[in-house]
Formats: structure tokens, sequence, C-alpha cells
């Protein structure tokens, strides 16, 4: 690692400031993206600002229709919440996947959501369920906040605070994944609310995206046979040393499958 | 920057550069190198130290985070008060033969002691699924999944006394 500068803001508009003030800084949460990155010196940054001093960003709260999971809470928190196992036991599913333990207990949502990755789990999850990413200035829909590979709709100097996540009837997560990483090869989120479906797919293209055909044909009939017979359009899925494009997108229709089986266990 | 913290019970404080790691400060800096580093991008598991009470890869740790927390390494670990023993997973590791080259075994322990704490009653198959951060290329993992059973079990039973 390249030397850095390293502050420890105790409130979130001192974290903003930094960033924005000092050219070249990043923020840190977890740092189980960041710190590797910066070992292989992908980044060098001048400065890091952490956030793991600032109040009120970590913990579950239970808001009736929504819970709300703060920023700097770590997956094994989630993957463990009696809350979230109740309320949206997929997305606890989710975040007992990702990665192994260590990563687990370091790893924290408003990271992975912030720097989008496209084989990070919650992505899925979060655009499945059709989430609101509350950050220091506003809140962002989670169907306007990725933008494909690492890119969202951050703007400079703005950071996530809390993800709302509005409680479905239903929802399953499932992922097939690369053995060596334990990041999604294909993973896929259903939820089922009163209005519809939603269906979000992480791992098989540049960024998560959604299946308007899986979603219209689940919300006629929330079962796995309802999307046995939907293959996906193999453009613009990732081909790599992994796994090729129609293989990746052979896996979205099998791991949709698998997913409604999740949900309506 | 100064950084003062608990390690293995004692009260510590060290300077130390942000961009050091943790296995590296402990090895290099505190001259603990019960701590291994085997592949330095949080893949294989060597590096697992406890950061209050949690599993941590330390290679993926940055020195700053310690900053009035609690840290257990390998050397931390220790059997009952007195009995001279080593702790029940590491009795259990040497009994079972949960090790051939070793180079693993300090994250594997951490990892297990952690697994075990965690959940009293485990599984194999919780213990395969709660060892899948940390790589061994000697023994085929098999008795290690027996050494971390048979060392939960023994950690449960001297809590039980």
């Amino acid at each position: 690692m390249k030397p850095f500068a390293y502050h420890q803001p105790n409130q979130v508009p001192d974290a903003a400031k930094l960033l924005t003030s000092i050219e070249d800084s990043k923020l840190v949460a977890g740092g189980m993206t960041l710190i590797p990155t910066l070992k292989q010196r992908l980044a060098s940054p001048v400065a890091l600002v952490d956030l793991s001093k600032l109040p009120n960003l970590k913990g579950i709260t239970d808001d009736g229709a929504t819970i709300s999971i703060g920023a700097m809470t770590p997956h094994a928190v989630v993957a463990a919440s009696k809350l979230v196992q109740a309320k949206i036991p997929g997305l606890a599913a989710l975040a007992s996947m990702i990665g192994d333990p260590a990563v687990r207990s370091r790893g924290t949502i408003g990271g992975s959501v912030a720097n989008n990755d496209p084989a990070a789990d919650y992505p899925a999850g979060v655009l499945g369920l059709g989430a609101t990413i509350v950050t220091s200035a506003r809140e962002i829909a989670a169907d306007k906040f990725f933008l494909g590979l690492f890119e969202t709709a951050l703007e400079p100097g703005e950071i996530i605070t809390a993800i709302r996540f509005p409680v479905p009837l239903k929802a399953g997560y499932a992922k097939f994944k690369a053995p060596a990483s334990r990041y999604a090869l294909v993973g896929v989120f259903a939820a089922k609310f009163a209005d519809g479906v939603r269906v979000a797919v992480t791992g098989a293209g540049s960024g998560v995206f959604r299946v308007p055909p899986m979603e219209a044909a689940l919300s006629q009939h929330f079962d796995p046979s309802a999307v046995a017979a939907i293959k996906i359009d193999t453009d613009g899925l990732t081909s790599d040393i992994h796994a090729e494009a129609d293989y990746r997108a052979h896996l979205v229709t099998v791991m949709a499958k698998r997913a409604v089986d999740a949900a309506l266990s | 920057m100064q950084i003062s913290f608990t390690l293995n019970g004692r009260p510590t404080t060290v300077d130390v550069e942000p961009a050091t790691h943790v296995a590296e400060l402990l090895r290099e800096q505190l001259n603990l190198t019960g701590t291994h580093i085997g592949c330095d991008t949080s893949q294989c598991g060597a590096c697992v130290v406890h950061l209050d009470g949690l599993p941590v890869k330390s290679c993926t740790l940055l020195a700053p985070a310690l900053d009035g927390a609690t840290l257990l390494t390998v050397e931390g670990l220790q059997g009952a008060p007195g009995s001279n023993r080593m702790h029940p997973m590491q009795e259990a590791f040497r009994e079972h033969h949960g090790l051939q080259c070793g180079f693993c075994t300090p994250g594997m322990l951490m990892t297990a002691v952690a697994l075990a704490t965690e959940k009293p009653a485990l599984t194999e198959a919780d213990v395969r699924h709660g060892l899948e951060g940390n790589i061994c290329r000697c023994t085929g993992y098999q008795n290690i999944v027996v050494s971390v059973l048979a060392g939960a079990a023994a950690m449960n039973a001297a809590k039980g006394e």
C-alpha cells in the first residue's frame, strides 16, 4: 500500500466535507474491497475517510411497512438479525451467503451498495426489493441508483447512511458461486409484493438488472414453473474465464427458479 | 499515528503508519508471528484473528481500525487458567491430526474458536460452511473438520464445569 492520511470524522457532514475538500480521498467502510484494491495498487488515494466513528450508521430498525439497515451494518449482523429473518428472510439469507465468516464480520451493506461490484450480492437484494438508498443529501430509488459497472448515482461527497427496504409478501435469493471468490457467477433475487413481482440479477452482466418477462410471469403465478421456460438474451452478458455468456444466461433461469423456490419455502 | 488497543488481554499502544495492515503490524512491529500471511489477498484465512470477538482477516484490516478495540491472536488462546494446557481447540487439532504443514493452522484455530463460540451445537455442515474462508493445501480438510467438532465439544464441556 502507498502511504495515505487517515481521518476518522465524528459527524456525517464532516466526512462529506473531507471527501470533497481532499482531492483523491476515498471513503472506507468495512474495507473488504478497498483494502485489497489498495494492496494491489489499483487505487492509491492520498487520504482515507473512515466511516466507523459516525453515529447512527449501524443497526436495523423496524419502521412497520419497511425496515431500515444502517449503512455501516456488517453482513453478519443482517444475517443473524431476528427482525430481518422474520420480515425479509430472503435478505437475511442473502447476507449469510456473502464471502466467508471473516468477510461478513467486516463488510457492510453501505460499502457493498456504494461499490456496486457487478457480482456483489446486495445490489440484487436492493434492486429486487425496490429499496430506497438514503444518503447524506437525499433519497434515491434503487431503480435510479445502479448505473452499471462500479457506477452509482452517488455524487462526489455524498455518503450512504441507510438502506430502506419495503417488506415483501415473499422474497428469496439464490446464487451460483464462483468457487474461489464466492462472488455470484449469477445471483437472482425475486420478491413478491401485493402489486407485483420484482426480479433482479447480479453477476451476469456489467451491473445488476431486472428481468421484466420473469416479473410479468411471476406476477401471474408465483411459482418456479412460471420462469422455467424464460430464457434471457446473451447480449450484454459477461463472458470470462469463469463462464461464457450463454452459460450465465442459462444460470439466470435456473437461479430464478431456485430464488422463487426459496421464497416459497 | 498512535493507536491503543487491548492485545491478548494486555493494553497496547503503538505508533503505526495508517497504510499498515494488522497482520503486518503483528508480525513486524509486535513480533507476534503466530498470525500467518498466506495469500495476502483475503482468500486463504491463515491470518484470521478476533477483533472485538469476531473473526476477521488481519491482512485486510487497517491498523487504525484497532484503536479502542480488543484483539485476540492465536498467541492469546489458552487452556484453563493454571492448567498449563493448550486451548481445547488446539488440543483437539493435536489429538485428531488436524494439520500437516501447519501453515494454515493459526487461522483455522481462530475461525474454529469463533464458530464454536457463536454456535455451541455445531454440525459437520456448519463446520464445513464456516471454514469456507480458510484454505488448507495439505489435509483435504477431513481431519480439520473432525478436530473442530471435537474442539467445540471440549469447549462446551469446559464451559459446563
